[in-house]
């Protein structure tokens, strides 16, 4: 799995980061980051789909 | 002042209407089957917008909308009226390109670690209004404990005296509330506010200290300070979005509690639900409307808009779309797919989102913790808000201890 996010869309919704704080971080503006782009494990893996469902702005991609 | 009654919302809409500030959901899902983009003259023109597609498509084009001012009335604001491009109230009443230099200046102060920060002080704050209702068994939800939470929260952000956080509350309800007393009156009821504002601007420039304001007093763009208006409108517009806002997400979250035993059964039993169940009450509970202006005639949505009409974007509409949400009008504590729209959507999303989930948190947590058992005393008494910001005004409830 490869996890990016558009910076361009990310708005600063924080979902990503509260819903998988694991795979997304934030910056000072309180913008999404990913941590970990290739998640670890199936649970990782599993929040990071979860927070892909939940970003309101569309900003997350996620390869599989 | 009323207006007239509303005989048909999709072609005479008015969010004033007694019918609407009641339950709007069903006016709003009717909405959605036959227009769903609704149209009234009121307000010399407006479109409400009922679908999660129509709303996001409006919040995210900058180009043919302006914010110019997002609460809907009578009268236009005059172009040149707030000292464009700032607007009165930077980002919120701002276009980009000055959005985008305004909004990058107060994000910073609202990020996840500064809101983390002050997690500790809110939930004294939330500790000591539950003291303060000392064995009371009844009392009021919604103004004995939800409103008091958010002024405190933003007192103690822009280092005011807390002794004051009651009178921002009366603040806030001449701005929002006042919105048909004539202008006039509105000048005469802005004016000690803007005095005591403009006294803490003054008093935390001669003496700066950690906090907010100080922040706003200190920082730069391009090698400048920010002009006095640009700091002083970022003050009230973190006191009007602020407090209004989060008391009623609060108070819909307790409403809630109080009268789904199941719901709260399962919150007492899980609190990991917590964060989940935030995002839910957001969604079920939306409190906050907002509205742009049309800039030039322009078909959008299949609809004739013409040159400042105004668009409301109902966010809490957007949120009961089944098109996105399955079974959209049942609340789901557990609802783990859930791109609501409560925060809004594009370049204008609250900046105070982080910090409005915190207090949500806490104030909920703390609550249940002191009363594991709560009820609505008399459903019939509870009230609701009119206008763009939802929430119970009044919401007598009874409590037990474990
Ligand atoms: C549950 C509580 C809250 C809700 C539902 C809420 C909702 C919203 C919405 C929908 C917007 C978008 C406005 C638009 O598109 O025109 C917004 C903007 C904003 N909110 Fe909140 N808000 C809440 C709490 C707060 C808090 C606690 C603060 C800060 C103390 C805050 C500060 C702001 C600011 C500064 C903006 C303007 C952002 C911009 O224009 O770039 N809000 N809020």
């Amino acid at each position: 799995m490869k996890v990016t996010i558009d910076a361009a869309r990310c708005q600063g919704h924080g979902r990503c980061f509260n819903l998988a704080p694991d795979v997304f971080g934030f910056d000072e503006l309180g913008n999404g980051v990913v941590l970990v782009a290739s998640p670890p494990d199936d649970r990782a893996e599993r929040l990071a789909r979860l927070a892909q469902v939940n970003c309101p702005e569309h900003a997350i991609d996620i390869e599989e | 002042m009323e207006n007239p009654p509303v005989t048909d919302f999709a072609t005479d809409w008015d969010h004033t209407d007694p019918a609407w500030v009641h339950d709007p959901y069903p006016i709003w899902d009717d909405l959605r089957q036959r227009c769903p983009v609704a149209h009234t003259d009121r307000y010399g023109g407006a479109w409400f917008p009922a679908t999660h597609a129509g709303v996001s498509a409006v919040a995210q084009d900058t180009e043919h909308f302006t914010s110019r001012t997002v609460v809907l009335g009578n009268g236009r604001p005059l172009e040149d009226a707030p000292p464009a491009p700032i607007g009165v109230a930077p980002p919120i009443t701002s276009d980009p390109p000055f959005h985008t230099i305004a909004r990058r200046l107060i994000l910073p102060a609202f990020a996840p670690g500064p809101v983390r920060a002050l997690e500790p002080r809110v939930r004294e704050l939330c500790r000591r209004l539950l003291d303060d209702l000392g064995d009371a068994t009844e009392f009021d939800a919604a103004t004995q404990y939800a409103q008091f939470i958010p002024p405190g929260v933003i007192v103690r952000m822009l280092g005011f005296p807390e002794a004051d956080e009651d009178m921002f509350r009366d603040f806030i309800h001449v701005v929002l509330e006042g919105v048909n007393h004539p202008v006039e009156e509105r000048i005469e009821e802005f004016a000690p506010i803007e005095a005591y504002i403009t006294a803490q601007i003054e008093d935390h420039r001669a003496h700066p200290r950690d906090d907010l304001t100080s922040y706003l007093l200190g920082v730069e763009v391009g090698g400048q300070p920010l002009a006095p208006e640009h700091v002083f409108g970022t003050i009230i517009l973190v006191l009007i979005a602020g407090i209004d806002t989060t008391w009623s997400a609060i108070g819909s979250a307790l409403w809630h509690l109080a009268s789904h035993p199941d719901d709260l059964a399962r919150l007492r039993e899980d609190p990991d639900l917590m964060p989940i169940a935030i995002e839910e009450f957001l969604r079920f509970y939306a409190p906050v409307t907002m509205a742009r202006l049309v800039k030039r005639d322009v078909e959008f949505l299949g609809c004739p808009m013409r040159e400042d009409d105004w668009v409301l974007l109902g966010f809490p509409a957007a949120n009961r779309d089944p098109a996105v949400f399955p079974d959209a009008d049942r609340f789901v504590i557990d609802r783990l797919e859930n791109r609501h729209l409560a925060f809004g959507l594009g370049i204008h999303r609250c900046a105070g989102s982080n910090l409005a989930r915190m207090e949500m948190r806490v104030a909920l947590e703390e609550f249940l913790a002191r009363y594991p058992h709560v009820e609505l005393t008399d459903p019939e008494a509870v009230t609701w808000s009119q206008g763009q910001v939802r929430g119970p005004r009044r919401l007598p409830v009874r409590v037990a201890s474990a």
